[in-house]
Order: structure tokens, then sequence, then C-alpha cells
């Protein structure tokens, strides 16, 4: 590549010349690393494309579950997004950052010019940008199964935002604190219980009054509650869930930045 | 906070420029180190001064080579003692030294779904001024690579990527952590010649090894760790020659009088037909010694046959000095 004919005495090519490259380009390189592993990885695609899709479609077009007045598409939908919220910024995030701080990825980079903060924007960024790709897969094909949403779109905007955080947060705590192995189990674990409980595909009202009402604090549950009132019923600004959420995310967000292991 | 950083360590350097014209500030410098993990004592007030050039910092097992490096690259904080790299302190002037620095850890430290050239690049696009990486990756032989990812490439393959990401960057100092444990010859090579260019340039390599080949060969001075504590400095040649003793051979007739023999030697020799026909003297073998031992076989009508003068490597030096018996 360079112009000097290679010898193999010394050219100076090696002659020390440190320096960062600026943090705008460390942080935009380190995301479009971070979402390319994420993409490439099978099993996160599955947990962050095929399952929410499968079950947008499947639970649409058949009539498994009562999904109370109106079409099941206009209740589904919202559940699925949520869902897709949580696939990525919870369970996809825990699992490839546990990974990644079991195999010396996260210590390499601690030694990098990278700072940590920048690598944890990466990452946010990283998670945004995939959860984009997924509302918009999502929404065509909800359109396509005749959904027909409502509502302010900064309140969904702004329920999406909050639910990232919370969900990263708590797979971030996970992620530093289990081992990868551990985390791997527990992520799918919760990702299958909150699917189940958490009013994304079968609605909070077929649990008993009190289990409701826990259930009802759950991240994915005010995610998919709220996201559910504004799009499905045009509700406004739904300050409950977006509460349950915020109380989330301080919490998580604080607990992974205290309780987090780098190696 | 700032109290510990004002300590003889971070001043010396600007003494040394005064004193010495030739001698430049050490490139690391450890004080009184300590780090425990738990109840045990892995780094056990440990010095070390490391100038510029390549320095092998040798021990068995558990000695706290790595506690020790990993403390200079920031990873671990000293429970008590300093560290200064490049007059840096590694913790608390992290992001200062951190693109002055290039890192090899021992393993890792890349994406399981990552491919080299990939990864490679990624590190150069942290750094100003990086290397040309398609140069980087055909020197080390990580073209043939291709779109395999790094979890399915060969340990050797791995060590490979992770010493061009150490080195992308254009470091002042180069910290490896046993960069050729594992390696077939040619790859070993390989580092070994990337190493001297790098030392050639005017990089200053740290290294960690169990190979006293790769320390004999590669280092200006190597540092001998064992239980946490440095018990030997120096260049190779140095630590060949100081306290070691030489062993001089030679066959001849069976049963002749070692005792004999002992007497005509200087008071500190040991001398002992360890095989019948085979004989062994233990000492400073120097070339008076040699006529010694000749002189006394021409007196004995003996031709000493096989004669043959051991030079102690560093790996007798080694072993002297940390015991021959198996670390847990």
């Amino acid at each position: 590549m360079t112009a000097t004919t290679s010898t193999t005495t010394t050219t100076g090519r090696y002659a020390p010349k440190p320096g960062a490259a600026p943090l705008s380009r460390m942080i935009a390189a380190q995301a479009v690393l971070e979402t390319k592993m994420l993409l490439r990885n099978g099993e996160q695609l599955l947990l962050t494309v095929v399952i929410p899709t499968l079950l947008l479609v499947l639970f649409s077009s058949v009539d498994i579950v009562d999904t109370g007045a109106g079409k099941a598409v206009d209740f589904l939908a919202p559940g699925i997004l949520a869902l897709a919220v949580m696939s990525t910024a919870f369970t996809g995030q825990a699992i490839a950052t546990g990974f990644e701080r079991r195999y010396g990825v996260l210590k390499r980079l601690a030694s990098s010019p990278l700072p940590r903060w920048g690598l944890m924007t990466a990452k946010t960024a990283s998670v945004l940008v995939t959860e984009i790709l997924q509302v918009i897969l999502l929404t065509v094909i909800a359109f396509a199964l005749g959904w027909s949403p409502h509502g302010n779109p900064a309140a969904v905007l702004l329920l999406l935002v909050l639910g990232t955080a919370a969900f990263s947060g708590l797979g971030l705590l996970m992620a530093g604190t289990l081992k990868a192995e551990a985390t791997l189990a527990a992520a799918n674990l919760v990702f299958l219980l909150l699917l189940v409980g958490g009013g994304v595909i079968v609605p909070l009202d077929k649990f008993p009054s009190g289990a409701q009402d826990v259930l009802g604090l759950l991240p994915v549950s005010a995610l998919s509650d709220g996201l559910r009132d504004v799009l499905q019923h045009g509700a406004g600004t739904p300050w409950g869930d977006l509460g349950i959420l915020a109380v989330w995310a301080v919490a998580g967000l604080a607990a992974a930045g205290t309780f987090f292991r780098w190696e | 906070m700032t109290k510990s950083s004002r300590t003889p360590a971070s001043e010396s350097p600007e003494f040394s420029l005064d004193s010495g014209a030739m001698r430049s500030e050490p490139v690391v410098q450890v004080q009184a180190l300590v780090k425990r993990y738990g109840t045990k004592t892995a780094v056990n007030s440990l010095d070390l001064v490391a100038q510029a050039g390549v320095t092998a910092v040798l021990g068995p097992n558990g000695a706290g080579k790595t506690t020790t490096v990993e403390t200079c690259e920031g990873y671990r904080k000293p429970d008590s003692g300093t560290v200064r790299v490049l007059g840096l302190d590694p913790v608390r002037q992290s992001a200062e030294l951190r693109p002055r620095v290039g890192v090899m850890l021992q393993s890792g430290g890349v994406y399981s779904t990552a491919r080299a050239d990939e990864m490679l690049r990624h590190v150069a696009q942290l750094h100003a001024h990086p290397l040309d990486v398609d140069a980087l990756i055909e020197r080390l032989g990580l073209g043939s690579c291709g779109r395999t990812t790094y979890r399915r490439l060969s340990g050797g393959q791995q060590q490979r990527l992770a010493l061009a990401m150490a080195v992308v960057g254009r470091p002042e100092l180069v910290f490896l952590d046993e960069p050729t444990a594992g390696l077939d010859p040619q790859a070993r090579r390989a580092t070994w010649d990337l190493v001297r260019d790098l030392r050639a340039d005017g990089v200053s390599v740290i290294l960690t090894t169990h190979y006293m080949d790769e320390a004999e060969q590669l280092a200006d001075d190597v540092a001998i760790i064992d239980a946490g504590r440095v018990i030997a400095q120096g260049s190779p040649e140095e630590l060949c020659r100081g306290g070691a003793e030489n062993t001089l051979r030679f066959t001849g007739r069976p049963g002749l009088d070692a005792s004999s023999l002992l007497k005509a030697l200087p008071a500190d020799c040991t001398a002992a037909e360890l095989t019948p026909g085979s004989y062994r003297v233990v000492g400073k073998v120097d070339p008076q010694l040699l006529a010694t031992v000749t002189s006394w076989c021409a007196q004995h009508g003996v031709m000493p046959d096989r004669i043959s003068v051991e030079r102690h490597t560093l790996e007798d030096v080694f072993l002297e000095l940390t015991g021959k018996e198996l670390r847990s």
C-alpha cells in the first residue's frame, strides 16, 4: 500500500504517533460495529424480529386469545411494539453485553481511547437504531393486517424512549453482575415470562384482580398499556404508565451504574 | 485523592534528566506496589523501572506478572504503592494515557462475531493516526482469515489479531501479555520480528513471557518476578553472567580420582564423575579453569574427550532463582 518498498529493516512505519480519534467518530464507529454485531447474531434476530413478527401475524389472524372488542390487531400491535422494545433493549442487550464482558471485549475497549460513557452512548445508539428498524417492520406488517392506530405520536415516542431506558438499565444490570451463561438463561426466561404476563398478547384483565395490580407495575405492562391507551383508544399522554417506566428507568440505570462490573 | 499523586515517583524523571544526559524518562515506574485479592497477596511491594526499549517480565505462573502489567494498564487500582506509565497515573490520568499505550490482553478482547479485519479497522478508527490496516493484516498473516468470525479463528490467528490491535494506534508503549503463548514457530517468529521493528522505530515494549528464549532474543532488560516481587533485573547477559555458575563437562577413562582434580581447582568449584567416564566441573568457568582441567588431564595421562563448556542460559538463572518445584 505504501510507496516505500518492503524491507526487513526499519522504515519508521511504526514510529509513535499516538492520538485519539475525535469523540464523534469514535462513538459513531462503535455504534455501527455494535449494530452490525447485533444484526449478525442469529439468535438475537430470532428474538428481535422473528418472534414479534410471528406473534403479531399469528394472533391477529387466528382467534386464539380473546383480545376484547375491536380488531385483534388494534390490541396486539401496541403490545408487540412493547415486546420489540423489550427484546432489543433488555434481552438482546443483556445477552450481548454479558458475553462482551465474558470475552474481554469490554476490558479491551476500556484501554482504547473510547471513554466508557462513549461506549455506553454507542450501545444506546445501536439499541435505538435496531428499535427503529423493528418499529418500521412491525408497523408495516400491522398496517397490512388492517391496523388503524390513533393518538399522539409524541406520546408514543416518549413511551418508547422511557421504555428503552427502563429496559436498558435492567438489561445492563443483569449483564454486569451475572455470569454470561446465567444472563443468557435469565434474560430469555424473563422475556418469556413478561411476554405471557406483561399484557403483551394476553390482556391483563384475564388475570385474577390481585395479580393484575402487581403485573400492571411491570415495565413491559406499563409500556404496552401506555401504547395501547394512545394507539388503540386515542388517549392523551398516559402519565401513570410513563411514571412507572420512569421509576424503573431511574432505579435500573442507577443500579446498573453502581453494580456493573467490567470484567 | 491528590495526596498520593505527589510522590517521588512522579518527580524523579526531572531529577534523572538533570543527572544523566543520555537517560530519558523511564516508560514505566512501579514503586512498592501491593495488590491483594481477598486474603491472597498477588503483588507484594514490587519495584520495577522500565526504560525505553524492550523489557521482558519473566516469572512462574501466579508470580504476579499479569497483575503488575494490568495495574500499569489501569485495569487495577494499587492497594498501595505508586505506578507511573509515561509519567502518568494509569487510573487517574487514564484518558490522557490510553491513546498513547497499546494493550494486548492474554486472551479475548474481540466480539465473537466480528471478523479479524473488521475488528482491526474498528480499533484503527478509534485512533487519530493509525497504521495502514491492510499492511498490518498482510504482515501478520491475517489476510487468510477472510470472512471467518473471531470465535472460529485458530488460537494463533486470535493472538496475532490481538497483537495487531495493540500496535495499530501507533502507541509509544505497548504492553504484550504472553504474546506468543501457544503460537507455532512461524507465527512466533513473525511476532518477534514485529517487536524488533517496533523497538527499532522507537516504540517501547513491556512483555510478559514464560519463554526464556523469547526474553533472551527480544529484551534489552529482563525483570524476573516471583511471589509478587522482582527478584532480579538486568540485561539477559548480566543476568546470565552474575551469580549463575557454569558447567564444564568432559569424558575420559572411568574411575579417575575426582578429589585430586578438585584439589587442583579453585575453592568454590565442584567436580564429580556422574556416570563412569563422564565428568562434570561446576564453578566459575573461565579460560584459567579450562587450562587447569586440561593440564590436570595431561598430568594423569587422560585424553579429555568431548570437552564442553555450557554457558548458563536465562532458563538456568530463572530456575536457580525461582526454584525447580512446580507451582500450584
